[in-house]
């Protein structure tokens, strides 16, 4: 049967947050690029939550956009509600966390994919993955669709997220789908276990979608956004995204709604042992908290708007995999939902995924050159996780494509970084999520300062335009020159400074001060003190802002910078690629089979692999050592 | 390449004779420069050539603590291819010690098991044909201080540590869940809540950092084991040793089913005395674990008394013991020498090649011989103490310190009304260093405790 064939330099599978952002990073890099979609219409696709953001994502769309990704930019042209999350915690938790406008969102990712040069968008399910032997190693030589066509190409990314066998369960009834009843992928992952791909099988859930025409919210608590929000891209004009916003909802579950999943437990495919993947602690379902937590007598219920041109709301808090008829009883004994009609039901899908630490740092394939992987796929959960995945993927596919260095980002340097770390080198046993919590250094990843951290290197791959870094390097020798300026000012104990901080509400001064030492008080910040401050020049809020945290917590950042140098030193001490663990002498065996399957990067990497003590990592030292003397004698 | 500088006793310590702290690394001459008073008016260690010998005090404070014989060696020509310096103290162990915790105090941090070795390694000190070695040292120190966690904490040091870090880590994981989830769990007023339970944490620190100075945290000496089949004199023995009553005597066989410790102190050398259970093939549950562990001690020690029982002939028991002893330092004893004797020295040596001396322990026969010989073995060098018990006592020492001020950092940030993600930082620092006494690593303790106790997500 005659077939096409077509050439390409790099084949992005799937489209959905991985795929869109890969695929615009390779096209923008100039690569000759194809996305495959089993539906056009799913192109970045919100198939879970309405939002975009929230507690350590939004630092990673923060940091997508400082290194010339989509996220952030799209997500401000379609968002309904925007808060910034933790604002009365330190600046290194604030999180901003928007509502989406789903089908807008979707739309405004297709359009700008429609227009990027070197990018084609093509519905077809890729079946195989095609490969050669160099030196005795797979390559990747290009992908096969289920059609027989044969795409050519020097890299592939592949973003399949939940669609590989993928299988939703509502009860007793099975659908061998993807999300949303979309159609599943069920040859691809058949094609990368002939590859001696190592598969896991994750699981995840969403709730059910209401018509928001039959929800009283009188019952309920009204939850607003921000008076003024503040955009998610370092780009966006701020007064671009002042828009007139929708509300969230909150309600609780009570012991009646308890009750009623207790006693259909049995007939949820969780508890009867039909699903076989492992789902997330940290999403758990609406019977999986009621297991879990049974002390707990209410548990949250966030109803949130899908969009403008639907009535469709979003009941978070409560997914589940419950039978149909359980879950109407479930849900309509929250107070607001009693008469709710479901537009869509809750459902649990379960996935093909694989073993991230087949990955390096790269996010390539360490058996298959060429072959990169991103989001879900990756054993990752999240818009967000999968979006910064994306984009490094299409960075290091064009990168190899290219024969150029790739990026790879350090634990110090970006969430994105912990994140790959964790993946490539931990031991992942569920969907992972980002949390503050996993960053070690998280006073210095803040996401007000993402772009200073990353836009240089964002710059240098290519993705970010001259003009925009040539701000964030203005940007950074102002908030240097303001930095310098207030460590010099005094500020006398005055009348008139003494009256002025009394009606501040801080203590009156005993004797002069610099103007830092009342920039740290914690009843003050920088801004407040301009009546004190005459000199003071007149600077951008994202300049000033930057000075405040910079003065206010220095003792900590410090501190913290002291740690990374530390870090730095192990992450700099790099393994051979092939390094064959097993002749290293001294070595306990748990630790010769966690690094023979991790291949770690660096001496840095190999610490942090659960089963490798300190006492290994002298020994590797030890070999490297002798390795080099070898060397030298010959 | 900066390297920190590490910080040990280098000595074997005894309680007589000299002993060394070592220190090496960049800021080796500064520490000390900071705790030693040159005898020569005015000069400052800092000042001297390398490879000199200086003659000066140790002070801690305003306090001499001790007369010494400094000697320096700069960065290549030393063990380590590091500025080194060596204090020469007035050995003793509480002297020693004292030292060390004092130079630890300035700047200097514990040194890892054979770290001074590796480090000379990897700063090519150490050709290649011994590096096989080095990697046999670090790992036998490691695995020393593996066990020394495991077996030989002091009382419930283990236990009580556990304790902490899960007070610890739950505030964690509170302050984690609440920044992650911030509609769910609320931190009003909870700075409070945390100053008082981080106050009462601290306290706890402090009576294991008082415990520590005690030298209680592990058990220091030579580790000297008593076996011997069951009813032996065992405990008689360590009686008569401690000269008081401390393991319960009797005639039924078997009544020491654990293992039994005590600090000797015999004419300046201290010996750390375990008496274990009986040995013999047995189906009781509790005595066999006594049983397993005695083997365990055995493994660990420096030197090994046999109480055989004089008045009834060898047997299986005794068998299975000589087997377990051949590879080791042992004194034999005959005990029972007030009974008619039944077993001979010949007999013991055909299978035993070992000092063998004849004692009573129950009416205090032959104790002196027995002492004269733990003497004279140990100063021949027969015997050592294993000086990592040291090393690993001021790393505890240490990490109870470091945990210490990190809580202290903790009142601080409440005091100055620090955000709450900012308690953390310093709380994750204390849950870290109290983890390294009891080996424990973070890994993601972290993230199951937030999953665990907290119900999250939407």
């Amino acid at each position: 049967m005659p077939c096409i064939v077509e050439n390409y330099d790099i084949c992005v599978v799937g489209a959905g947050h991985a795929g869109c952002e890969a695929a615009l990073a390779a096209s923008r890099l100039g690569m000759e690029t194809i996305l495959f979609t089993i539906s056009i219409e799913s192109i970045a696709l919100m198939p879970c939550n309405p939002n975009i953001g929230g507690t350590s994502k939004g630092h990673l769309v923060r940091e997508i956009d400082a290194l010339g990704g989509e996220m952030a930019k799209n997500i401000d042209k379609t968002f309904i509600q925007s808060k910034m999350l933790n604002k009365s915690k330190g600046p290194a938790v604030h999180s901003l966390r928007a509502q989406a406008d789903k089908a807008s969102y979707s739309m405004e990712m297709r359009k700008t994919l429609q227009a990027a040069k070197h990018l084609t968008i093509r519905q077809a399910e890729v079946s195989e993955i095609l490969t050669d032997k160099e030196e005795g190693k797979d390559k990747i030589v290009g992908v096969k669709t289920i059609s027989g066509g044969t795409y050519l190409c020097k890299s592939v990314i592949l973003c399949t997220g939940t669609y590989l066998k993928a299988r939703c369960l509502t009860g007793e009834m099975v659908a061998h789908t993807g999300p949303n009843g979309l159609q599943a992928a069920n040859h691809l992952s058949d094609s990368l276990k002939k590859h001696g791909v190592e598969i896991y099988r994750f699981k995840t859930g969403t709730p059910a979608r209401m018509d928001g025409n039959s929800i009283d919210f009188s019952k309920m608590k009204e939850q607003l956004g921000d008076e003024r929000v503040v955009p998610f891209s370092f780009t966006t004009n701020p007064e671009d995204v002042q828009i007139d916003q929708v509300s969230c909802w909150l309600t609780y579950t009570n012991e009646k709604t308890h009750e009623i999943i207790k006693k259909s437990l049995n007939r949820s495919p969780l508890f009867a042992g039909i699903i076989e993947g492992t789902g997330p602690r940290y999403c758990p379902s609406i019977e999986d908290k009621v297991v879990k937590f049974a002390d707990k007598d209410k548990h949250q219920v966030f109803i949130e708007p899908e969009g403008i041109h639907t009535n469709e709301m979003y009941v978070g808090g409560m997914s589940s995999s419950l039978p149909e008829d359980v879950q109407y009883e479930m849900y309509r004994t929250v107070p607001g939902l009693e008469h709710a009609k479901i537009v869509r039901n809750a459902y649990a899908i379960e996935y093909d995924c694989i073993n991230p630490n087949q990955l390096y740092p790269t996010l390539e394939f360490k058996t298959i050159g060429g072959l990169f992987c991103a989001g879900q796929f990756n054993g990752s959960s999240g818009y967000e996780e999968a979006a910064c995945q994306g984009l490094i993927a299409g960075i290091n596919a064009s990168m190899h494509v290219k024969g150029e260095e790739p990026l790879v980002l350090d634990r110090s340097e970006a969430y994105i970084g912990v994140l790959i770390d964790d993946l490539v080198t931990k031991e992942n046993f569920e969907p992972y999520r980002m949390m503050t919590s996993r960053a070690e250094y998280r006073l210095i990843l803040r996401q007000d300062n993402a772009d200073l951290r990353l836009s240089k290197k964002g710059y240098e791959i290519g993705l970010l335009p001259k003009e925009r870094y040539d701000w964030v390097v203005k940007k950074e020798a102002m908030i240097a020159e303001e930095m310098k300026r207030v460590s010099k000012v005094m500020i006398g104990a005055n009348k008139k400074v003494q009256s002025f901080l009394e009606s501040c509400g801080s203590i009156p001064l005993n004797t002069g001060t610099s103007l830092v030492e009342l920039i740290r008080r914690p009843e003050l910040h920088y801004d407040m003190l301009a009546p004190i401050d005459p000199d003071r020049p007149l600077l951008l809020e994202e300049v000033r802002e930057q000075v405040n945290i910079n003065i206010k917590y220095e003792g900590y950042i410090h501190r913290q910078l002291k740690q990374v140098e530390q870090f730095k030193k192990l992450e700099k001490k790099m393994l051979p690629k092939d390094l064959n663990y097993h002749e290293v002498y001294g070595l306990r065996t748990e630790a010769v089979q966690k690094l023979n399957l991790v291949k770690p990067v660096s001496i840095g990497q190999a610490s942090r692999i659960s089963g490798v003590s300190p006492a290994d990592i002298s020994v590797i030292l030890v070999y490297l050592e002798q390795k080099k003397y070898k060397k030298d004698e010959n | 390449m900066k390297t920190d500088t590490i910080a040990a006793i280098a000595t074997a310590m005894t309680d007589s004779g000299i002993g060394i702290v070592r220190i090496s690394g960049d800021d080796a001459l500064q520490t000390a420069d900071k705790i030693i008073r040159l005898k020569e008016k005015k000069k400052r260690l800092l000042d001297c050539e390398s490879h000199t010998v200086h003659y000066g005090f140790v002070m801690e404070e305003d306090e001499i603590l001790d007369e010494v014989i400094v000697i320096l060696m700069k960065a290549p020509k030393s063990y380590t291819r590091e500025d080194t310096v060596e204090i020469n103290c007035h050995g003793g162990t509480l002297v020693l010690r004292k030292v060390l915790s004092l130079v630890l105090k300035h700047g200097a941090r514990p040194a890892e098991p054979g770290e001074f070795t590796k480090r000379a390694f990897l700063n090519g000190r150490i050709d290649l044909a011994q590096a096989e070695s080095v990697i046999d040292v670090i790992h036998a120190k490691n695995d020393f201080a593996l066990k020394a966690s495991i077996h030989q904490l002091g009382g419930n040091v283990s236990e009580e540590i556990k304790k902490l870090r899960e007070k610890i880590l739950y505030e964690i994981a509170y302050i984690e869940s609440a920044i992650d989830d911030p509609e769910h769990y609320e931190l009003t007023e909870y700075g409070e809540e945390l100053s008082l339970k981080s106050g009462k944490i601290i306290e706890e620190i402090d009576r294991l950092l008082r415990n520590a100075k005690n030298g209680s945290v592990l058990k220091e000496g030579i580790h000297t084991v008593i076996v011997g089949k069951p009813n032996s004199g065992k405990s008689s023995l360590l009686n008569s040793l401690v000269k008081r009553e401390r393991a319960i005597v009797t005639d039924i066989a078997g009544t020491t089913r654990d293992a039994i410790e005590e600090q000797i102190n015999l004419n300046g050398i201290s010996l750390n005395v375990i008496d274990t259970a009986g040995i013999r093939t047995t189906d009781n549950v509790v005595e066999k674990i006594g049983i397993d562990k005695a083997k365990e001690y055995l493994e660990a020690s420096d030197l090994v008394i046999y109480v055989v029982d004089a008045s009834c002939p060898l047997d299986e028991n005794d068998e299975q013991i000589i087997e377990m002893l051949k590879e080791r330092n042992v004194i034999v004893l005959l005990n029972k020498s007030d009974l008619i004797p039944v077993v001979t020295k010949e007999e013991i040596k055909m299978r035993l090649n070992k000092k063998i001396l004849s004692v009573s322990a129950k009416h205090r026969k032959g104790m002196e011989d027995l002492e004269r010989a733990i003497e004279e073995m140990f100063f021949h060098g027969e015997i050592r103490m294993n000086d990592e018990v040291y090393i690993t006592n001021a790393r505890h020492e240490s990490s109870l310190q470091n945990a210490r001020k990190s809580l202290i950092l903790v009142e601080k940030s409440i005091e100055n009304q620090m955000p709450e993600d900012f308690y953390s930082i310093d709380l994750m620092n204390a849950y870290e260093e109290l983890g390294k006494i009891i080996g424990e690593s973070v890994e993601d303790d972290l993230v199951n405790e937030i999953f665990g106790k907290f119900c999250m997500g939407k």
